[in-house]
């Protein structure tokens, strides 16, 4: 089993406009301890690059990102 | 009697139970139809005014008026806070009431609320001009502001009005230069993502103009913690800014009436975008700030919306099938300066054009500010 496989966290931003979902993950991240694997669902193209460059930003790991169907999902860990 | 409660008094509200009596005039006099506007505020507040309460260029008693004087004979006005909304059996509780009323249709206009205390030392350390008291202790705080660093932060997003953060440091920028004070004021501007604003165009623009005016732009900077004794903020990103006026646009939130209705987790009614109809309860709508839709949370938005539930709700009345829909219709003007303005126009998923910024423009703003009372009457 991968992380990416069952994560702790999962953020739901599918239909959000940018900048929602990174804030999204900023709100959420706060809030969690180091090494939670969280998993975010969007929809929003410009997210595949917004939210790895706040990652490195910020600190956190970037695991990897995974082209659904109709969405993205962002795997990263918590530092 | 088909009854329509809408629950708010602000923009979105007002227009709408105006509009409402206008179209559905005749009903309402046959007695078919009664149309009831519930605010816990007897008080109608524009608060765009507040960015000009700083530089002493309105009061905040220019902000409001009485709604009753706004509101439409027509339409039944209740002073008095929702507490309840039951939309198993379309009824709402009062406060002061013992009874509850009941509905056919309801629109929830209940607007943004500020939550400063949501950040630790954010209501001590921070300033803001999103309502009456912070507007005014600002003005006080700036005209005895002759030296030091002034840091305008966006600490929550999404927030009222989004043009009002660009547009304040480039007015603090100008009114310094006029009082000769400038060059002993550093300036810097902070926003949560890495560009000036969450639309690309409004971001490109700021960012030549602050470039030019010698703002400082810090991005990705996400307030954690403000340290109000030592005047320092700090961010989820692990970087400190010092400042000597901090000027805050604190985090907003919805309202408990929503959560506890169940119709969206985070307090703002979640809606089919188009509709504005409530995705977890039959009729019920939303519009202005509360609605969570993908647009700014703008009064021209409420406006718009407004229209558009206010030939929903009427067709629905008449028993005939709603065509009318919002498609993002959002118009904000944008201050260059203390007497230059620009202003931007967009739907969903639409890029604004930002246009050189003029004074016809501003006087332009200025001129719409005063006609407003003519807009939450419902004439324009």
């Amino acid at each position: 089993m991968t992380d990416t496989d069952d994560p702790d966290v999962t953020i739901d931003s599918k239909d959000a406009s940018c900048p929602g979902p990174l804030m999204d993950l900023i709100g959420k991240v706060k809030t969690l301890d180091a090494g939670t694997v969280v998993e975010l669902q969007t929809t929003e193209r410009n997210s595949t690059t917004d939210v790895p460059e706040w990652l490195e930003e910020a600190g956190h790991d970037l695991v990897e990102i995974e082209e659904r169907d109709d969405y993205w999902s962002i795997y990263l860990e918590v530092n | 009697m088909h009854r329509i409660a809408i629950v708010g008094g602000g923009t979105g509200g007002t227009v709408l139970a105006n509009r409402l009596a206008s179209e559905l005039q005749t009903e309402i006099a046959d007695g078919n139809v009664e149309v009831r506007l519930i605010t816990a505020d007897p008080n109608h507040v524009y608060k765009p005014t507040f960015l000009y309460v700083p530089f002493g260029k309105k009061t905040v008693d220019d902000a409001k008026r009485p709604i009753e004087e706004l509101v439409d004979r027509r339409v039944t006005l209740t002073i008095d806070e929702v507490t309840d909304v039951d939309t198993d059996q379309n009824r709402l509780s009062l406060a002061d009431r013992t009874t509850s009323l009941r509905y056919d249709q309801l629109v929830l206009a209940t607007g943004a609320n500020l939550e400063p205390e949501a950040v630790p030392g954010l209501a001590e350390g921070a300033h803001h001009f999103y309502g009456p008291d912070g507007a005014e202790r600002l003005r006080d705080e700036l005209a005895d502001f002759t030296e030091g660093h002034l840091v305008l932060s966006v600490v929550g997003v999404p927030h009222m009005c989004p043009a009002a953060p660009v547009e304040f440091p480039l007015m603090v920028d100008d009114w310094l230069r006029e009082r000769g004070r400038r060059e002993d004021v550093e300036i810097s501007y902070t926003y949560p993502i890495n560009r000036a604003h969450g639309l690309e165009s409004v971001a490109d623009w700021a960012t030549d103009l602050f470039e030019e005016r010698d703002i400082t732009l810090e991005t990705f900077f996400n307030v954690d913690e403000v340290d109000p004794d030592a005047e320092v903020v700090e961010t989820v990103e692990g970087t400190e800014l010092e400042y000597d006026l901090l000027v805050a646009i604190p985090p907003h939130r919805g309202s408990d009436l929503v959560i506890d209705a169940g119709l969206g987790e985070d307090g703002w009614v979640d809606v089919d975008r188009h509709t504005l109809e409530a995705t977890a309860a039959e009729d019920v709508y939303a519009i202005g700030d509360v609605a969570d839709v993908p647009t700014s949370k703008a009064g021209s938005v409420a406006h718009y919306e407004a229209g558009v539930v206010a030939d929903r709700i009427a067709s629905r009345a008449r028993g005939q099938t709603p065509t009318a829909i919002y498609d993002g219709k959002t118009v904000c003007f944008l201050e260059a300066g203390m007497d230059e303005a620009t202003f931007i126009e967009f739907t969903y998923g639409e890029e604004p054009y930002v246009r050189e910024p003029s004074k016809p423009l501003h006087w332009t703003k200025l001129g719409y500010n005063e006609s407003y009372w003519l807009t939450a009457r419902g004439l324009l």
